[in-house]
């Protein structure tokens, strides 16, 4: 399924998005390289879902541009996204990711297999046949994620992948985010629990009204950050 | 008193007049459903992930033709049926095909009207998801249509609901010919008429025990389709 095409680099250049005039992101630059899981943090409305939905290609820029692996054609081809609250097609857990498989271009023949193996992987497999809108919040989100990797994708992109979890389906979602990444996936994802930045992130990228305030090693940021809307976001400031 | 008992007489004693009406009514609003669904399934569908100029306005066409009045479509596929109109050659008036047309005329637009606000309904719930995934227009008209199949079902009934309980149409391009296009709505018409009550009575329970049982069935296989799919 892998196409010889790359989706890495993936850059933002100069980007600017605004919706009636109210404007969402501001002259944004932005590089993600293969590498550690990237991680964007920032309050509400920083305009982090805005940024991943364009980095997916679900959005044009108002100005400046977007690129995958040089290439402007915004046609998802090895990326995939998993949303905040991800749509459980109206179908088994097994057909989910059966569907996602055959969008990707799986052979027929091994989409059966490829099925088991992403559900043992999102530790699922006892739920294959179980209506997907049926199964839990974590085992949704589980699912979504599994569905995600089917597309084989070097570029993952998630947006708050455990935003009103409980801790044991939330570390359930890090253990497959955490494999993934170690097999070569390029994990790039928005969230506001610092605790899972600390966790996964190789490196930080912090915005707030639209702007990229700060970008730095995880380490590095957590103990010395440089700009005063991260150090006050940090702290616990209401940051706007 | 008398009159429903020997309403009941006839349906429990097989009449074979009264069940060969039963069974071509039955078959005409069927295959009306089958025709309507073939057009109006993807034309619903088509119409919720397009836009156009005019758009709306075939929108509310549409809408407003769920309310079509049999006889005015009834009188119209005449026209095109009969021996001087554009489908004269085909000799199909006064027959049961005519019937099925004119029937499916009547309910396409239900359907196409309901499957519009179901797939529209079910596309801005799946938009960022299959556009994340790639999903071409053809795919994703084909998979709005498979998720959305157990609401669809509604729209079916619907149709056949509306096929099934009508008589203007069918009287008027079948022509009500005994033993050929007599349906059960016609026929309760015309024995109402005569006086023949039994009769008229025994067809009416019959069309309303089999417009039960159809939507019973229907509720059943929507009901289990989706504890087993969701």
């Amino acid at each position: 399924m892998r196409g010889p095409v790359s989706e890495l680099p993936l850059v933002f250049e100069a980007v600017c998005y605004a919706v009636g005039g109210t404007q969402i992101l501001r002259s944004l630059d932005l590089t993600i390289a293969p590498g550690a899981p990237s991680a964007i943090i920032g309050p509400n409305g920083s305009g982090k879902t805005t940024l991943l939905r364009m980095a997916m290609g679900l959005l044009a820029p108002t100005s400046g541009r977007v690129t995958w692996g040089g290439q402007t054609d915004p046609a998802p081809r090895r990326r995939a996204i998993l949303f905040q609250r991800p749509v459980m097609l109206r179908r088994t857990a097994a057909g989910n990711i059966a569907y996602a498989l055959r969008q990707a271009g799986c052979p027929s023949a091994r989409v059966a297999g490829r099925v088991e193996e992403l559900l043992a992987q999102a530790g699922l497999s006892g739920l294959a046949s179980r209506p997907a809108r049926r199964l839990s919040g974590g085992e949704q989100q589980r699912l979504a994620l599994a569905r995600a990797l089917a597309r084989d994708p070097e570029l993952l992109l998630l947006d708050e992948p455990t935003a009103n979890l409980d801790p044991a389906a939330t570390r359930a979602v890090e253990d497959i985010v955490r494999i993934a990444a170690q097999s070569g996936v390029k994990i790039l994802m928005a969230s506001h629990d610092l605790g899972q930045v600390r966790r996964l992130a190789g490196d930080v990228r912090f915005m707030s009204a639209g702007a990229m305030h700060e970008s730095a090693p995880a380490a590095e940021f957590f103990q010395s950050a440089k700009s005063p809307e991260a150090q006050a976001f940090l702290r616990g400031d209401i940051v706007t | 008193m008398l009159e429903s008992a020997s309403a009941f007489h006839l349906i429990l004693s097989g009449d074979p007049t009264l069940f060969a009406i039963v069974r071509l009514s039955l078959a005409v609003s069927l295959s009306a459903v089958l025709l309507a669904a073939l057009v109006g399934l993807p034309l619903g569908g088509l119409l919720a992930l397009t836009r156009f100029p005019g758009r709306d306005a075939v929108v509310v066409l549409i809408n407003a033709f769920m309310g079509l009045p049999p006889v005015v479509v009834g009188l119209t596929v005449f026209l095109l049926l009969s021996r001087s109109g554009p489908l004269g050659s085909f000799g199909l008036l006064f027959t049961p095909t005519a019937m099925v047309i004119a029937q499916a005329v009547l309910i396409t637009p239900i359907i196409a009207a309901l499957t519009r606000q179901t797939v529209e309904d079910l596309w801005s719930e799946y938009r960022d998801e299959m556009n994340a995934m790639g999903v071409g227009p053809a795919q994703r008209l084909a998979t709005l249509l498979y998720d959305a199949r157990f609401s669809l079902v509604t729209a079916m009934l619907a149709g056949f609901g509306r096929a099934a309980a009508e008589v203007g149409a069918v009287m008027i391009v079948g022509g009500n010919i005994e033993g050929f296009t007599r349906t059960m709505t016609t026929a309760i018409a015309l024995e109402t008429s005569k006086g023949d009550l039994p009769l008229a009575m025994g067809l009416g329970a019959i069309l309303l025990t089999l417009i039960l049982l159809i939507n019973s069935a229907a509720w059943g296989v929507r009901a289990i389709g989706e504890r087993q799919a969701g």
